[in-house]
C-alpha cells in the first residue's frame, strides 16, 4: 500500500469557499462535463479541480488487443458528498472511458446487479460510500468468478447452484376454494424466514466463500439461504422438508461450510448466513438421528 | 459468449491482509489441529523409549549410567530448543482448545455475532497462558 493513502476526512466536499452559492451542484457537473469535452481521453490520467477520488480499476477484455492482458486504470472523479462506488465508476465510464464495463441498474440495493471487489471486500457498488472507503480505491470483479469484461464475471454458476435448490414453494394441498384461496402464514413463521428473503442474488456471499472457491459443487451461502427459506417455511408439507433436507445434507451441501463468516461478513442485505447455514446442519441431524 | 479471463486461485493467497477473523479462525484452527497430530507421533516415539527401558536397557547421560527411559527425557529436556518447542506445543494446543470451544458454540448457533470477538479472546488468551507458561517451560536449562 502506497504512503500516499488518505482518508477523505468528512462527508463535505470541501469546495473554494467563494464558489459556494454562485454554482449549484448541477452547473459544476454541467461545466466540468463541458470541459472534460474539450480534453481528449488522456485527461483521465490528470487531475479534476476540487476534492477528487482517486478509483483503481480493474480492466480486461478479451477483444481488445491491448486489453488481453488485465490491468488497473486509475481514474481522478470529483467527490462529491454522498457518492458512491457505483456513481464513481459511472462518473469515470461517462466522462473518462465510455468502454469501461460493468452491471448496474435499480442503484438502491435491490437489483443485486453491481456486487464488486472494492478495496479488498464484496461490496455492493450502490450501497458503498466513496467516504467510508480509503484511497485510492481499488475496483475489481467478484473473485471466483469469472470475469467477461472490466468488471463484469460470468454469474452462470452461481445461478445454476441457486435453482439447485428448487427454490420456489412446493405444497399439493391448496386451500378450499369456498373458504380462503390464499396459503397463509403465520406472523411468527414470517418473522423466522424475514432475513431469508432478503437475498437479492448477488453472488457476494459466494464469491467471498473459500470453501465455494475450492468446491465448485458446493452449494454456497445464497443457495442454502433460499433452500433455508422454504424449509423453514410451515406451509410446506413434511414430506417436502425431507426433500429439502435430501438435497442440502448432500456431500456439497451444508457440511462444506466451515463457518468463517465470510459470506456473513460480506452480505449486503445483513442476511445471517452462517447462522441459517448452521440451522439446516442441526435440522439434517436431527432428521438422521434415531433412538432405538 | 466471449472466452473469460479466470484469475485462478493463486489471488487468494495473495489477498491475505484481507482475510476476516473467521477465515483466520479457519486457518490456525487447521495448522494446530494438524500440528497436534504431528506431536502425537514425536510423543509416541519419546515414551516408546519406556520399552527399552523395561527390557532393561541403560544409556550414559553426563557421565552417568540411567535407564533408557530417563535417560530419553532428561536429554531432550536438557535441550533449549526442545524447552522453546514446547512452549509453542502449548501455544498450539490452548489455541486449538480454546477455538475448539468457540466452534462447538457456533456449532450450538450461540453467539454467532459475537465469532469474531471471540477469536481474538481466543488469541488474546492463548497469548497471555503462553506467556506465563515461559519461567515454568524454560527453568533450569542452559543455552
Ligand atoms: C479440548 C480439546 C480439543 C477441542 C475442544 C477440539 C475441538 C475441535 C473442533 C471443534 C474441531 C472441528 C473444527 C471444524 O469445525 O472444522 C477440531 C478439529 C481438529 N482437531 Fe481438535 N480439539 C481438541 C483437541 C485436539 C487434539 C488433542 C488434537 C490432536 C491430537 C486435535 C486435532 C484436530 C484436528 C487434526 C482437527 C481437524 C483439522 C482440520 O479441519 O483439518 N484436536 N478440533
Ligand atoms: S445472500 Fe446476501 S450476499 Fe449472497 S447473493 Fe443474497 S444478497 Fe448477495
Ligand atoms: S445497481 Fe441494483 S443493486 Fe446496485
Amino acid at each position: 500500500m502506497s504512503t500516499q493513502q488518505q482518508e477523505p476526512e468528512s462527508q463535505e466536499s470541501p469546495q473554494d469557499p467563494e464558489m459556494k452559492g454562485t454554482e449549484s451542484p448541477q452547473q459544476r457537473r454541467l461545466r466540468e462535463k463541458q470541459e472534460g469535452m474539450v480534453e481528449d481521453q488522456a485527461e483521465k490520467e490528470t487531475e479534476v479541480e476540487g476534492e477528487t477520488v482517486h478509483l483503481k480499476v480493474f480492466r480486461y477484455d478479451p477483444e481488445v488487443a491491448d486489453k488481453q492482458e488485465p490491468r488497473f486504470d486509475d481514474f481522478h472523479v470529483p467527490f462529491e458528498k454522498g457518492m458512491t462506488v457505483l456513481d464513481a465508476v459511472m462518473y469515470a465510464r461517462d466522462e473518462f472511458d465510455s468502454s469501461l464495463t460493468f452491471r448496474h441498474s435499480c442503484r438502491q440495493a435491490v437489483c443485486g446487479s453491481d456486487a464488486f471487489f472494492v478495496n479488498g471486500k464484496q461490496r455492493l457498488g450502490c450501497k458503498t460510500q466513496i467516504s467510508d472507503l480509503q484511497q485510492p480505491v481499488r475496483i475489481e470483479p467478484l473473485p471466483h468468478q469469472e470475469v467477461v469484461k472490466d468488471l463484469v464475471v460470468d454469474m452462470d454458476h452461481f445461478y445454476d447452484q441457486m435453482h439447485a435448490v428448487e427454490p420456489y414453494f412446493q405444497n399439493d394441498d391448496t386451500p378450499d376454494s369456498s373458504d380462503l384461496e390464499e396459503q397463509r402464514q403465520s406472523r411468527e413463521n414470517r418473522e423466522k424466514v424475514k432475513m431469508s428473503t432478503r437475498c437479492i442474488w448477488c453472488g457476494a456471499c459466494m464469491s467471498s466463500c473459500n470453501i465455494a472457491a475450492g468446491d465448485n459443487e458446493y452449494l454456497g451461502p445464497a443457495a442454502i439461504n433460499k433452500a433455508y427459506k422454504f424449509a423453514m417455511d410451515d406451509r410446506e408439507p413434511e414430506d417436502v422438508k425431507e426433500h429439502r433436507l435430501r438435497i442440502l445434507e448432500q456431500e456439497h451441501g451444508v457440511w462444506r461450510c466451515q463457518t468463517q463468516f465470510s459470506c456473513t461478513d460480506v452480505c449486503p442485505k445483513d442476511i445471517p448466513l452462517t447462522e441459517h447455514i448452521q440451522e439446516l446442519k442441526r435440522e439434517a441431524v436431527k432428521k438422521n438421528l434415531k433412538f432405538w | 459468449m466471449s472466452q473469460s479471463y479466470n484469475r485462478g486461485l493463486i489471488e487468494d493467497f495473495g489477498r491475505w491482509k484481507e482475510f476476516s477473523a473467521g477465515m483466520w479462525a479457519w486457518i490456525f484452527h487447521k495448522f494446530t489441529g494438524w500440528m497436534l497430530i504431528g506431536y502425537l507421533f514425536t510423543h509416541i516415539a519419546v515414551l516408546s523409549s519406556a520399552i527399552a527401558a523395561a527390557n532393561g536397557e541403560t544409556m550414559m547421560l553426563a557421565g552417568e549410567q540411567v535407564n533408557a527411559y530417563t535417560g530419553t527425557i532428561q536429554g531432550l529436556e536438557g535441550l533449549f530448543i526442545v524447552r522453546i518447542l514446547e512452549v509453542g506445543l502449548l501455544a498450539v494446543a490452548v489455541f486449538h482448545i480454546l477455538n475448539g470451544i468457540r466452534l462447538l458454540m457456533v456449532d450450538l448457533g450461540i453467539g454467532l455475532t459475537a465469532q469474531d470477538k471471540s477469536f481474538y479472546a481466543s488469541l488474546v488468551l492463548t497469548g497471555a497462558i503462553t506467556v506465563a507458561s515461559v519461567p515454568t517451560f524454560l527453568s533450569g536449562v542452559g543455552l
